[in-house]
């Protein structure tokens, strides 16, 4: 079958295009991202704001408000293609679906992961963070966000379809999100007591290599009954 | 061989199927739960260790492992369905959900009433309690997302992804105590290596696990029967079924 234009080209293509969107509604990146702050600040309100209490429970904060981050700015991934009948013509097109999706959660990672790392050491500080815990926290969320996208995009593209998805989709997504959140977090504790966290790491790196795999494949034919 | 087979994926034959087997395996599974149920409480001896309390294995095992083998028989129905596209394992694991997301709850609270005793506390966060709970918010997910969609045909295709997506979690569940240093015990019943457990309590607790296989595969046909009906109100077999029912 002719497939018109190349693996690379259809992919590049799809991907600056979703970041060109996200750049004219300014709106879809810095929405997760003030919520991603906000929770956080919630906490030390929260808890208290004791040094130790916080630096104690610095890692699990900041991982729990990426996932409901990751998870809020997550619904919109294919619902604007959806309505607008955008993925329809994906769906149709000579080129294989599982590239065009890892292309669209690749720039939705792009467009709220990154920022989401960026910003994370500065709320470390105010969470007081063990001085040693830095690197570990942005090994794990490098390696960690990606897999959130991925898994993520999975229950979107079950629910894109349905009228009432929201919280439907935590439902779904949230269970799927554990072990990463687990894993990461004792990363960072070990990493807090001067413990190697390299094999926390490497878990994290496997589970993102065996989504970046299986998820597109799973998304592509979640859409497809999804758009029936 | 597969020409016997695909005829039973025609809902009149698997319906008949379904309820011809039922009798036959509803009295199988009470009879199993009956003597592994009272052979355990009543005559297996007292554990050294943990005294009377113990006997909570009895249901709690059994209930945790079918749980999983709940879910794993669920994905394969549903691999099935999305695979080959036959309507009939769509529906049965439509009817396993419920069943396997009850189960997982009774595995849950006979546990946390058997922790209370032994560690103190009815709940502790360690690797296989966590597992277990997700295995119970996986359930809950795929049938949340089953009735969400109106049309029951792309309702199971999509609730039969997640419910491969969610079958890595079992052997997390199954291998969490030898990979983390867990609260919980290692598996005490093996099946290539001798159990280590004495004869008198390993009898009344395989029957038992046994036993609640048999009972979900009985209500999981109850439920699956009624699956087919509700799927083919419209065909005119079933509406034969419902006058003649209306007739008596």
């Amino acid at each position: 079958m002719n497939r018109g234009i190349s693996y690379t080209r259809a992919f590049t293509t799809l991907f600056m295009r979703d970041i060109k969107i996200a750049i004219r509604h300014r709106g879809d990146i810095f929405n997760p991202l003030l919520f991603f702050i906000m929770v956080v600040t919630l906490f030390p309100l929260g808890v208290g704001p004791e040094p130790q209490v916080l630096s104690r429970v610095a890692p699990g904060i900041i991982w729990v408000a990426a996932l409901l981050a990751s998870m809020l700015s997550l619904e919109r991934l294919f619902k604007a293609d959806y309505n607008d009948g955008t993925l329809e013509q994906m769906l149709l097109s000579p080129q294989p679906l599982p590239l065009l999706v890892l292309a669209k959660v690749l720039a939705h990672w792009v467009l709220t992961g990154v920022p989401l790392i960026l910003v994370a050491p500065l709320l470390a500080v105010l969470l007081n963070l063990e001085s040693n815990s830095y690197g570990a926290l942005m090994a794990t969320l490098a390696l960690g966000t990606p897999v959130l996208s991925l898994l993520g995009a999975i229950g979107v593209a079950l629910t894109v379809g349905l009228r009432k998805g929201g919280v439907l989709l935590s439902l779904l997504i949230l269970p799927l999100y554990i072990p990463v959140l687990i894993f990461a977090t004792s990363a960072i504790d070990a990493s807090g007591m001067n413990l190697p966290y390299t094999p926390h790491l490497a878990i994290i790196g496997a589970i993102l290599a065996g989504s970046l795999i299986l998820a597109p494949i799973a998304i592509g034919a979640s859409l497809r009954v999804s758009t029936n | 061989m597969w020409k016997w087979l695909n005829s039973y994926a025609d809902p009149e034959r698997s319906y008949n199927l379904a309820g011809k087997l039922l009798p036959w395996l509803a009295c199988l599974a009470i009879a199993l739960i009956g003597v592994g149920t009272t052979w355990g409480l009543l005559f297996a001896p007292t554990d050294y260790q943990q005294g009377e309390s113990y006997r909570i294995i009895f249901i709690h095992v059994p209930a945790a492992s079918m749980s999983m083998m709940a879910y794993v028989s669920m994905a394969i129905a549903s691999f099935i369905g999305l695979v080959w596209q036959i309507k009939a394992a769509d529906w049965a694991a439509a009817s396993i959900a419920p069943i396997g997301a009850v189960i997982t709850f009774i595995a849950l609270v006979t546990g946390s009433t058997w922790g209370k005793p032994m560690w103190g506390t009815w709940w502790v966060w360690d690797a296989r309690l966590t597992s277990e709970l997700v295995l119970l918010f996986l359930y809950l997910g795929v049938i949340a997302l089953y009735a969400s969609f109106e049309d029951k045909v792309l309702a199971a295709r999509a609730a039969g992804i997640l419910a491969i997506v969610g079958v890595i979690n079992v052997p997390i569940i199954k291998y969490s105590v030898d990979w983390w240093s867990s609260l919980h015990q290692p598996a005490t019943i093996k099946i290539t290596e001798k159990s280590s457990m004495p004869m008198e309590m390993l009898m009344p607790l395989l029957i038992n696990i046994f036993g609640f296989g048999v009972m979900i595969a009985t209500i999981t046909l109850v439920r699956y029967r009624t699956e087919v009906l509700a799927r083919n109100g419209m065909r005119p077999w079933v509406r034969a079924l419902a006058t003649k029912e209306v007739a008596k």
